[in-house]
């Protein structure tokens, strides 16, 4: 694809963030790739060298999902929700929670069709303030190393090209 | 708010708060350009200069606009501290998220390629 894809991200209120992205696909395949565990597990990886070994989903109102990540140091880290709302192949609501310590927020995800295009839209919100904060903190210090992780890669490939 | 003053994180609700209206994203936008006085900020924005003082107010208080030395035309300016602070949490979500849709386009290439096939077949 030539064309550069950004993926818009704004705050329409204190406990909300929404990310925007245009994708090159009709709405069925879009939601398919989104609701589908094994095609979910080739994407919704994060940052790169993540994996997913572990991805269920029970697609109904009050159904359970399961997702479980491999870092790229080996360490797992792991997030259940409940699905709330499910229109296909437009809407989806659903609880999403990191761990007992970790505030629930609510995420809907909706496909607009633009042609044989999709505008994904998923909106993020937190049950607090707080809870955004703590999100806000775990986000930068994920940020921070994924970006140590990238200088390295570059150093190590300096060092190996010198040599 | 808490009355033992601005912990980042308090500041980081003001900023965002304050980039919510759309009116003051403009005004940045034009800060950011260049300093300004109040008057100077009222006609590209065809409002009122008190309007204007308002949303000035609200970017000020986020600490995202100062006021200038010049006493007689006040020029407000662009602090980019507390940007750089709210940018640099959203930053983290956006490389997380173009990762994941650039993985995503691959996938729903090969799904499209699969269903021309599939197409193709049937014909």
């Amino acid at each position: 694809m030539d064309t550069t894809t950004t993926v818009e991200i704004t705050t329409p209120s204190d406990l909300e963030v929404t990310l925007a992205r245009l994708v090159d696909a009709p709405r069925a395949l879009v939601w398919a790739a989104w609701t589908t565990p094994e095609l979910v597990q080739q994407w919704m990886l994060g940052p790169e060298g993540w994996s997913m070994p572990v991805c269920e989903m029970d697609l109904r109102p009050g159904g359970a999902w399961h997702r479980v990540w491999k870092k790229a140091n080996g360490k797992e880290m792991e997030m259940r929700g409940s699905f709330r709302e499910i229109v296909a192949p437009e809407r989806l609501v659903s609880t999403e929670k990191w761990g007992p310590e970790w505030p629930e927020t609510v995420n809907t995800l909706t496909l607009e069709a633009k042609g044989e295009k999709t505008l994904v839209r998923e909106t993020i919100l937190y049950p607090s303030k707080e809870a955004r904060d703590a999100a806000i903190k775990t986000g930068m210090a994920d940020g921070a190393s994924v970006s140590f992780d990238r200088l390295q890669k570059v150093l190590l490939a300096k060092r190996s090209g010198r040599s | 708010m808490q009355p033992s003053g601005y912990s980042s994180s308090d500041r980081l609700d003001q900023t965002f708060a304050a980039l919510a209206d759309p009116t003051r994203r403009a005004i940045l936008a034009r800060l950011a350009a260049g300093d300004a006085s109040v008057g100077e900020l009222c006609q590209p924005f065809e409002m009122s200069q008190p309007a204007i003082s308002k949303h000035l107010k609200v970017l000020e208080r986020a600490g995202l606009v100062s006021r200038g030395q010049d006493a007689q035309k006040r020029p407000r300016r662009i602090e980019a501290k507390p940007l750089a602070e709210a940018s640099q949490w959203l930053d983290g979500y956006r490389r997380i998220w173009e990762a994941n849709f650039r993985r995503l386009d691959a996938v729903l290439e090969e799904m499209k390629a699969k269903q021309k096939k599939r197409a193709r077949a049937k014909n």
